[in-house]
């Protein structure tokens, strides 16, 4: 499906914050895959309509980035990670015993859909290792046991845990009447203001 | 609301924070589990920065910035006042790029300032945006931190609500927006003109230099300064106490304190804000007041001083402080504030594996000594830890490394053999290539016995580096 109502009127509303639509880009493919779980053809192509890329562009720039899925991937995305710290506090057998006690490969789903399990590069919780995510959501020093009751919670959808497109819970609004104005670099060609009375409060 | 600190020094709320004793500059809000709301922070002298900022004519702001030589956070260590100055007069507009890409491997501190005090960056923005009249602020997160995503978004809502931020600041001509923007999983994008490439709503592939700096051209070719978290957060209280005042703290030539994350085989891990410029790395890694030693009384056997990208150092270097030049000279960088140490348990070559494997996962692709090199330094490591190792396989790595980083590659000094100083050379565009280097050399250099063991007996190396567990 493309953009609901009332993620279109969100998008116009962020690309409305800068100078220029096409930075709206990854903001907007961030919305759309909180919407559908994964970037589908049609949201990218009315991305890309949007912000004034072609679908090529738009899956180019979507391809380069991790975070950005093409299919669906389970309800609960749980990314252990392997780097140095964790690798030292024995993130490689987490990840193994991760997969192995799901029974998938690295990068599966599970067959009812729930759990995808990935390895990940650095989430910077290196203290706290061995570390994962759930959606974006921190768990530190993470044993085997603390793993399988982990999964347990998450198959009984115990753990408010939002989805995996959905990153912040709250979103930032700007009031028409505090916004400063957005502009294109080519319309704010003036000295600011502030700079030519030299001394603002005065 | 306070939370006193539990026995072992970390806070509940702010996992892996360490409240130490010693000047707390940027952390001291941490110890507050609503550290994060406006309530807190204006009780706490919040936005007193700002106030004083605008009580000052925007060059003199720059100027107590420079005075207080405040050294960018980021990796590169380079004065923010001076990286300011490179701004070309009078072609506006100009915009500041604040950098919460938080990516390095053993870096997280970033992350903790904008979870914990988020008004403080944006203090910290709108002090840089009044000094050097930046009319656009976008704070550029990572995309896999949802929870810094969230508290900055609301700080934003209450911070526009309140006068803040938006239009006539404080009842002042100064007026500017501050948009959030998001990451999507890529390391590279930490990288600042692959930073700027990302917010222009690209690929985060790396910008050929020169120009060297955004400064000159940056986002929509337009002059922007890219600031690291950590550095803006540092900003407000440099206005609220002075440069002078500032420059109390750490050494002549670097002022103030800093964040590292020490990680790996200790008895305690953490993020420590530490005087800059004056603890040692054996202070930060055995102190009492610190980390408190290698975890079940073992020996350090190496440690990375300065993030994935940074060429290691062992037990002699211990007694360096914890300052730029120093460690430089020594073969490596401080760089993003990250160390990382391992005991005597660990396997050299499975450890330089797992970072190398890392440069080759994040390489953007755009230049072939780093796309090609990091791939195949990654396999010919991980055939040697298979049992599958070749006897020129040794050469074999220094050798395409020296395609990727040409010449004499930065390292610590070992059996008779000098240190090379950092930096490295290279034949790519941004540092990343040269990055995945460090590891092969340090290791080889060090531990060249270890590989030829491994390539001599071709025994396979059981997956596991170290004892399973977490820290006590």
């Amino acid at each position: 499906m493309t953009l609901s109502a009332a993620n279109e009127a969100r998008a116009a509303e962020i690309i409305g914050w800068f100078p220029r639509p096409r930075s709206a880009l990854i903001p907007l493919l961030h919305l759309a895959q909180e919407q559908d779980g994964y970037l589908t053809a049609d949201a990218m192509r009315r991305v890309g309509e949007l912000v004034g890329a072609t679908p090529a562009e738009v899956k180019g720039t979507a391809g380069f980035y991790e975070m950005f899925r093409f299919e669906p991937v389970g309800t609960y995305l749980v990314n252990v990670c392997t780097n140095i710290s964790c690798l030292l506090w024995g993130g490689e057998e987490l990840l193994e015993h991760a997969a192995s006690s799901l029974g998938v490969e690295v990068g599966g789903t599970t067959e009812d859909g729930k759990i995808t399990v990935e390895e990940v590069e650095c989430i910077a919780a290196c203290t706290e290792a061995p570390c994962l995510q759930v959606n974006y959501r921190y768990r530190g020093r993470v044993s085997t046991d603390d793993f399988d009751r982990l999964v347990d919670d998450l198959r009984a959808d115990r753990l408010d845990i939002p989805h995996h497109g959905a990153l912040s819970t709250v979103r930032q609004a700007i009031p028409a009447e505090r916004m400063a104005g957005v502009v294109p670099p080519e319309q704010a060609r003036e000295e600011p203001v502030w700079l030519q009375s030299g001394k603002a409060a005065g | 609301m306070m939370q006193a600190r539990t026995a072992d020094g970390y806070i509940a709320h702010a996992p892996g924070y360490v409240l130490n004793d010693g000047p707390k500059l940027i952390t001291r809000r941490f110890v507050h589990e609503d550290s994060f709301t406006l309530a807190r922070y204006e009780a706490t002298g919040g936005y007193e920065g700002l106030r004083a900022a605008l009580e000052m004519a925007p060059g003199a702001v720059h100027d107590e910035v420079r005075a207080a030589t405040l050294l960018g956070r980021g990796g590169a260590g380079f004065p923010a006042g001076v990286k300011w100055g490179f701004l070309p007069p009078g072609k506006h507009p100009y915009y500041l790029v604040v950098n919460g890409d938080e990516s390095e491997p053993g870096t997280y501190k970033d992350r903790l300032l904008m979870e914990r005090d988020p008004h403080q960056l944006i203090e910290g923005c709108l002090i840089a945006c009044y000094a050097l009249g930046l009319q656009q602020c976008f704070l550029y997160v990572r995309g896999e931190m949802a929870l810094a995503q969230e508290r900055i978004a609301a700080a934003l809502n209450d911070a526009y609500a309140a006068g803040y931020v938006g239009r006539g600041i404080c009842g002042s001509d100064f007026s500017v927006d501050i948009v959030m923007a998001w990451g999507a999983g890529a390391y590279i994008v930490g990288e600042e003109t692959a930073l700027i490439e990302s917010l222009e709503g690209r690929r985060g592939m790396p910008r050929l230099k020169p120009p060297y700096f955004p400064a000159a051209v940056g986002l929509y070719g337009q002059p922007t300064i890219v600031n690291n978290v950590e550095t803006l957060s540092n900003l407000p209280p440099i206005m609220v106490h002075g440069a002078e005042a500032y420059r109390k703290h750490g050494s002549e030539t670097s002022p103030g304190t800093r964040m590292f994350a020490v990680s790996g085989h200790l008895r305690r891990p953490g993020v420590y804000e530490v005087e800059h410029g004056v603890t040692t790395f054996r202070e930060l890694i055995y102190g009492d007041n610190f980390c408190q030693g290698i975890r079940d009384g073992r020996e350090l056997k190496m440690f990375i001083p300065g993030g994935g990208s940074a060429p290691w150092f062992f037990a002699e270097h211990l007694d360096l402080p914890l300052e730029a030049r120093p460690v430089g000279a020594a073969g490596s960088m401080l760089g993003s504030g990250a160390i990382v140490i391992m005991d005597d348990t660990t396997d050299a070559v499975k450890a330089a594996w797992r970072v190398v494997k890392f440069f080759a996962r994040e390489s953007c692709g755009k230049c072939t000594p780093c796309r090609e090199g990091t791939t195949w330094l990654e396999q010919i490591l991980r055939r040697i830890l298979d049992g599958d190792g070749r006897p020129s396989d040794i050469d074999l790595l220094l050798d395409i490394g020296d395609n990727i980083s040409p010449g004499p590659y930065p390292v610590a000094a070992h059996d008779g053999l000098e240190a090379v100083p950092f930096p490295p050379r290279q034949t790519t565009i941004c540092p990343l290539g040269p990055s995945a280097v460090a590891p092969v050399v340090s290791t080889i250099r060090r531990f060249r016995h270890e590989y030829e063991a491994k390539i001599t007996r071709r025994d396979p190396i059981p997956l596991a580096v170290a004892a399973a567990g977490a820290p006590a």
